[in-house]
């Protein structure tokens, strides 16, 4: 696959609802590997795409939980086993004192989880990718709408799927190059 | 391969847009925000404003290393009053900070859609803001360098941080603070990175920017993960930003001097901070607006909105100096008692009405929409509580320390040329901040606005 020096075709749309219109239309269609670009953030567009669960939340969850586990595990490990010192006769373990660096490592945790957890999900970061190649792709980040399918997809045929997209009413269809 | 076809459709015909003031489509509120950083000639009221604070910054560092060379001794600060200035400039720039976390976080969870024009520069003053506040502390150490003594980590000398004392838990929040501010500041600059990728026209802007953009694509997958991320960051930050100036006020409460051992201390703090920052909120934004044309986007109601959240601050600020004189007598300590009697009738006394004036009197005239809507009474009112805030800061931290509860120990504070030169200094410092930050990065959201656009032309703005 990667000798093929074709990466896909793509369809240029000049508006969102051109945008969800024809990517609900590709995954009707039968064709899986579709990705559609975007200046901003489009209400269903990767519903249409059929891409539901993205795993922020979770992955979230988890750092805020090793986050808030590990501060409060090193304040005690530290005031209680590694450095015990009578603090006004405090109990070692004073656990409400405890709380408010432990309630900032959760928040560290979870922030960090999240912004970390976007990035690696979403493959970035990343010095190339073969869309950046395609014809006025620049105006994916200004106004242009844009809905590719890979050569990957099973059902990708060059002919086939270039008149599925030109029956699609695009501005422009045209070839991706790797 | 099949044959570019031209539609019939126009894409640049976008007339029926309509985004707060003036008719914008997509593509002209990508290039008018754009442009700012890539193409337009630096305004004259930049240069000015660039070589005042860089004069200030010169002030700034210069006034930092005969500090480091001498001593904080060059200070007025002295036994009874050790911590002066700088504490008070701490506070006051975390208070500072907190409206930008304010208004790109929890008005993004309450879906006001107003936020959208001004999140961005608001993040910005955060993250300067922070930075003096966290400049401030380090400057009073006496040994700046062991600063990183306050960190746990494991050293030869087997010591480990006091968790019990309120100065760790400040570092622990101020540190979790500024990090995540820059991670949620960073995530909503990336798509504008990469708007700025595609049309900077140089080839240094061009890596310059995409290398910052980390290779963003606008693909539907990427949008979907970055608005939850952006979305749980929102709700991260908001517990987040009160119990930062929550910890920064059990610094005082936790100590037992009169008029510090306050159970009102953090909801206090917290509303004279968001008080402070939406001020500094409107200092900023009325001449950025002008300076770069921004009016469109930066409306009378964005100004109206932020003259009313002032307004409710200021109220609760209000109420909490009603707090604390009621519940100094109420007490029948009589150290309470004389840390307010000495604060309205002692020494320091100007300065305490003065706080009244500017904090509790004059915001009172933001009850009036001819007020709101005036512009240049606005910027007057966020100046006048600025100095407000800060007076207010210095107020609590002084008249407490001067006269405790030895009078044999009693002492004045006396600001010296340095303690002036730190605080001037950290202003300009700010603003050189926040002058390259609207030269070199895209001031309003670009990928939002766009966002903003598309609402509008849904009909629910």
């Amino acid at each position: 696959m990667s000798s093929d020096p074709l990466y896909g075709l793509i369809a240029e749309f000049g508006d969102e609802k051109a945008l969800v219109h024809a990517a609900k239309r590709a995954r009707a269609d039968g064709y899986r590997r579709i990705d559609a670009y975007a200046p901003f953030s489009v209400d269903g567009l990767s519903d249409a795409l059929g891409f539901r669960h993205d795993r922020i939340a979770l992955t979230t969850l988890i750092g805020g939980i090793a986050g808030g586990a590990g501060g409060y595990f090193l304040q005690w490990y530290t005031a209680v086993i590694d450095y015990p010192i009578n603090s006004g006769g405090r109990p070692l373990h004073s656990w409400p004192a405890f709380i408010p660096a432990t309630f900032e490592m959760i928040v560290l945790g979870a922030a960090l989880a999240a912004f970390l957890g976007m990035l690696i999900l979403n493959g970035l970061p990343q010095l190339h990718h073969p869309i950046f190649n395609a014809p006025e792709f620049d105006l994916a980040s200004r106004n242009r709408f844009f809905l590719c399918i890979e050569c990957a997809d099973p059902k990708f045929e060059r002919h086939t799927t270039g008149e599925f997209l030109t029956n699609l009413q695009p501005l422009k269809v045209a070839e991706v190059r790797r | 391969m099949p044959p570019a076809i031209s539609s019939t459709v126009d894409p640049l015909d976008e007339s029926r847009l309509k985004v707060l003031k003036g008719a914008y489509s997509y593509g002209s509120i990508s290039d008018k925000i754009s442009d700012i950083v890539l193409t337009r000639p630096t305004h004259w009221g930049w240069i000015a404003g660039f070589a005042f604070c860089s004069a200030l910054t010169v002030l700034f560092v210069a006034a930092i290393a005969y500090l480091f060379y001498k001593g904080v001794g060059i200070w007025g600060v002295d036994i009874p009053v050790a911590w002066a200035f700088a504490i008070t400039n701490f506070v006051w720039w975390v208070g500072i900070g907190h409206a930008g976390t304010f208004i790109s976080a929890f008005l993004l969870l309450l879906r006001q859609k107003w936020r959208t024009s001004i999140n961005r520069f608001a993040e910005a003053m955060t993250i300067f803001a922070v930075a003096m506040a966290g400049l401030m502390p380090i400057l009073h150490l006496g040994r700046p360098w062991f600063f990183y003594w306050l960190t746990p980590y494991p050293d030869i000398m087997n010591l480990w941080p006091q968790w019990r004392s309120p100065l760790v838990w400040d570092i622990f929040a101020i540190g979790t603070y500024i990090i995540v501010s820059i991670l949620f500041w960073y995530m909503g600059l990336i798509p504008d990175l990469a708007t700025l990728r595609d049309r900077a026209a140089g080839r240094a802007s061009q890596i310059m920017y995409g290398l910052a953009a980390l290779g963003w694509r606008g693909e539907a997958r990427q949008w979907h993960r970055f608005d939850t991320a952006y979305l749980l960051m929102a709700g991260l930050a908001t517990p987040l930003v009160i119990s930062v100036h929550s910890v920064v006020s059990l610094d005082f409460a936790i100590g037992n001097t009169p008029g510090w051992h306050s159970t009102i201390f953090p909801p206090y703090f917290v509303a004279g901070a968001l008080f402070s920052g939406f001020a500094m909120a409107l200092t900023i934004s009325i001449p950025l607006r002008a300076i770069f044309g921004l009016k469109d986007f930066i409306t009378a109601r964005h100004l109206d909105n932020i003259a009313k959240i002032m307004l409710v601050c200021g109220l609760l600020v209000a109420y909490s100096y009603g707090v604390e004189i009621f519940m100094a007598f109420y007490s029948a300590d009589q150290f309470e008692e004389y840390m307010i009697m000495n604060r309205m009738i002692g020494p320091y006394a100007p300065i305490y009405w003065i706080v009244i004036l500017f904090n509790v009197i004059i915001p009172q005239c933001l009850w009036f929409k001819r007020v709101r809507l005036s512009v240049p009474t606005l910027f007057a009112l966020s100046i006048i509580v600025n100095v407000g805030m800060w007076l207010e800061r210095f107020m609590i931290i002084v008249t407490s320390l001067h006269r405790d509860f030895l009078p044999s120990s009693w002492g004045m504070f006396y600001p010296t040329f340095w303690d002036w030169a730190i605080l001037l200094g950290s202003v300009g410092a700010f603003g050189w901040l926040f002058l390259m930050f609207v030269r070199f990065l895209p001031a309003i959201s670009i990928s939002e606005m766009r966002k903003l656009a598309h609402d509008k032309k849904g009909g629910d703005l």
